[in-house]
């Protein structure tokens, strides 16, 4: 698969009153062509900042220690803001969260929606405006024509978040980053959104990160999925890995803090609140609230350990010598069933090579 | 969790409530359009919407934040929207305590933890001395999981789970019967909205607490509630059991809002299909809550209730020839 954008070795610090804050300690990671990457974490685990850096979107208080950000053979990290300029908006587009803040009030929705391409673009006003219509009958506003001319004040919620999409999409980028797109949003009309934007993806076939915190939205969009902790990914695999065969405690965490449908008695909570990054614990960042952390935990950092050629986790539990231990229910269940569809692909694979 | 059905006690009866907003004008909006529905005492009663729904108003409209347009609340046998006295009304307010969504906004950030929690022990003279007052902030806090030390601190030095506590402290210093939770885990992280629905379980059993639990979450809901209201535009459609709703849901738009909701399950999300609510064209018929069977109440005309009892066996067959 050809890899779009590749990160590595990525580290950022914010300069504040209390200190240096490390936001983003050694985030790696790759982006395939087509595909959703959908990065989870709660708030301040380095999620938004992985983001805001590739779009070189960061506060004026923030060093970029470390790291490598390659774009079509390019490290975004040296480019100026002028080069920046071209690819914003154009190669790489991004939605954000509020679609109340993130639209200009004075400004028609018509030429919002068409100021990318007049940017980027040497378009004639009146062809502008016709690609602008066209994107907004893609992203499904009724009586596109009309409402060209009205300002966003007029539009429902999900319908701004509509022509955010249609904004970020209209010069076809390479790379969409979704910011956490449909938290502010009901769940219905969350639904309507998402299925818009896979639904888009199909048709222009842009590679897709996907950052939210509700592991749901997650298992219905994301290909792949990069959990984030304390300015780390942790654990790294496609959805079904991460989803039936998780193996950071960490995730282990998330995935039975959410109450299923068969959840009866008391709901599994991480105790502990998240690390304070203006001085990150040294080894794991998880072990003051990881029931399984041992003496190793507190002092080295894990690396990675690859579970399978797609799917690798920073836990000190992966190692050779590890003693075994037996994660909570919800997540024996997981794994159960993972087993199971293994067994059953296996058996695929036979019968296919028989025939 | 609900003891014997003929030992319930109805702590809250609300009865055709509505709660309209510039009444009269032309831009009338009727948040709450007469809606009945009782709460037992010791249960949870969630209460779930969509934005705009009528959810919180309604939850207002109870602990008397605005003068309900019409119908009926009687909280412990005695009609709210009649209190005057004033001595009444401050009774009243010590028995009902209200958590709110968001734990930022919530907490005068120029107080003291201690001093926010004590607040209500001081407007109603609950310490005899200044060391009684402190010896209940300080049992408060461990109550809800804090340190005593943090009684000294401002709210900015909390987490949003830490000043979720504070505010559940703050509600618990009343030592009240009933607590309208309105949406008090929605702005936490997953992680923590696990604890705080935990605690929140934990001080019911202790305290023998009834919550009127309003989300718009609906696994969570589902979850932490015994009964489940689902509302739509200011009215109550569904009523019932919260398995049985979450079941069996039959109102159309029941079945809509559970079929939005993702579940952390990629092979349930490839086969799930969302289901699109089309309220259905006013044909003069006379719609109310109806009881369709034991405790399970939904919107619809004398004619539709044979329909749904129907599509409710139907549902329940289905499900049981699944498991077997």
């Amino acid at each position: 698969m050809e890899k779009v954008l590749e990160v590595k070795d990525l580290k950022i610090s914010f300069d504040t009153f209390a200190g240096k804050v490390h936001a983003i300690r050694g985030v790696e990671f790759d982006l395939y062509r087509g595909e959703t990457l959908a990065i989870v974490g709660e708030s301040g685990s380095g999620k938004s900042v992985t983001t805001r850096s590739i779009m070189r979107l960061l506060a004026k208080n923030a060093n970029v220690d470390s790291g490598t950000i390659m774009f079509k053979n390019e490290d975004l990290n040296k480019k100026d803001d002028k080069a920046m300029q071209k690819i914003r908006g154009r190669d790489i587009a991004m939605i954000f969260q509020d679609p109340m803040t993130s639209l200009n009030p004075t400004m028609t929705i018509g030429k919002q929606v068409a100021e990318p391409l007049r940017k980027h673009e040497k378009i004639s006003k009146k062809e502008a405006m016709n690609t602008a219509l066209e994107l907004l009958r893609l992203v499904g506003i009724p009586d596109a024509e009309k409402r060209l001319n009205n300002y966003p004040h007029q539009f429902s919620g999900g319908q701004r978040q509509r022509i955010v999409i249609a904004i970020a999409l209209i010069c076809r980028p390479e790379i969409l980053i979704a910011d956490e797109p449909t938290t502010a949003l009901d769940v219905t009309i969350q639904a309507q959104i998402i299925e818009l934007m896979k639904d888009i993806q199909e048709k222009i076939r842009t590679s897709i990160i996907f950052i939210t915190h509700d592991l749901g939205v997650v298992a219905n969009v994301a290909d792949r999925v990069a959990v984030m902790y304390g300015g780390r990914i942790v654990e790294i695999g496609t959805s079904e890995e991460i989803f039936y065969n998780p193996q950071h405690p960490y995730t282990w965490g998330l995935l039975s803090s959410m109450p299923t449908l068969e959840t009866q008695d008391s709901l599994y909570a991480i105790p502990g609140s998240p690390p304070d990054l203006l001085d990150p614990p040294t080894g794991d960042a998880f072990y003051p609230r990881n029931e399984f952390a041992m003496q190793i935990d507190t002092e080295e950092t894990p690396p990675f350990f690859e579970i399978s050629p797609t799917h690798k986790a920073a836990t000190w539990l992966l190692a050779p010598q590890a003693p075994k231990v037996t994660p909570p229910q919800e997540i024996v269940n997981r794994h159960q069933h993972f087993q199971k569809i293994m067994k059953e692909r296996e058996l695929v694979q036979k019968k296919l090579r028989e025939v | 969790m609900v003891a014997d059905k003929t030992q319930e006690k109805i702590i809250l009866d609300v009865e055709n409530l509505k709660q309209y907003f510039n009444e009269g004008q032309r831009d009338e909006v009727r948040a709450v359009d007469g809606i009945s529905f009782q709460i037992f005492e010791g249960e949870t009663f969630g209460l779930v919407g969509e934005s705009g729904c009528g959810k919180s108003t309604t939850g207002r409209s109870i602990i008397r934040l605005y003068h309900p347009t019409a119908g009926k609340i009687e909280f412990d046998g005695e009609d709210v929207s009649k209190i005057k006295r004033r001595a009444d009304m401050e009774h009243f307010r010590r028995d009902v305590q209200m958590i709110y969504q968001d734990p930022y906004a919530s907490l005068n950030p120029r107080m003291k933890v201690r001093d926010i929690i004590a607040e209500g022990i001081d407007i109603h003279h609950l310490a005899t001395d200044v060391d009684d007052r402190n010896q209940q902030v300080n049992d408060l806090l461990e109550l809800v999981g804090l340190d005593r030390s943090h009684g000294t601190r401002y709210p900015h030095e909390f987490s949003g789970g830490q000043r979720q506590r504070i505010g559940i402290a703050r509600a618990l210093a009343m030592q009240p019967k009933f607590i309208i939770c309105d949406e008090p885990i929605s702005a936490l992280d997953v992680s923590i909205q696990a604890q705080v629905v935990n605690l929140l379980m934990e001080l019911q059993q202790k305290k023998k607490l009834t919550y009127l639990f309003i989300a718009h979450d609906l696994s969570m809901v589902k979850y932490i509630s015994d009964r489940i209201g689902v509302m739509y535009y200011g009215k109550l459609v569904e009523v019932g059991k919260s398995e049985e709703i979450y079941n069996f849901g039959v109102h159309p738009y029941t079945e809509s809002l559970l079929s939005a909701i993702p579940l952390p399950d990629p092979e349930h999300e490839r086969t799930r299909r969302r289901i699109v609510y089309k309220p259905a064209v006013n044909d003069g018929a006379e719609r109310e809550l109806r009881e369709i069977s034991e405790g399970h109440f939904v919107y619809c005309s004398e004619e539709e209730v044979p329909v749904f009892q129907k599509k409710l066996a139907d549902k329940k067959a289905q499900t049981e020839k699944v498991e077997v």
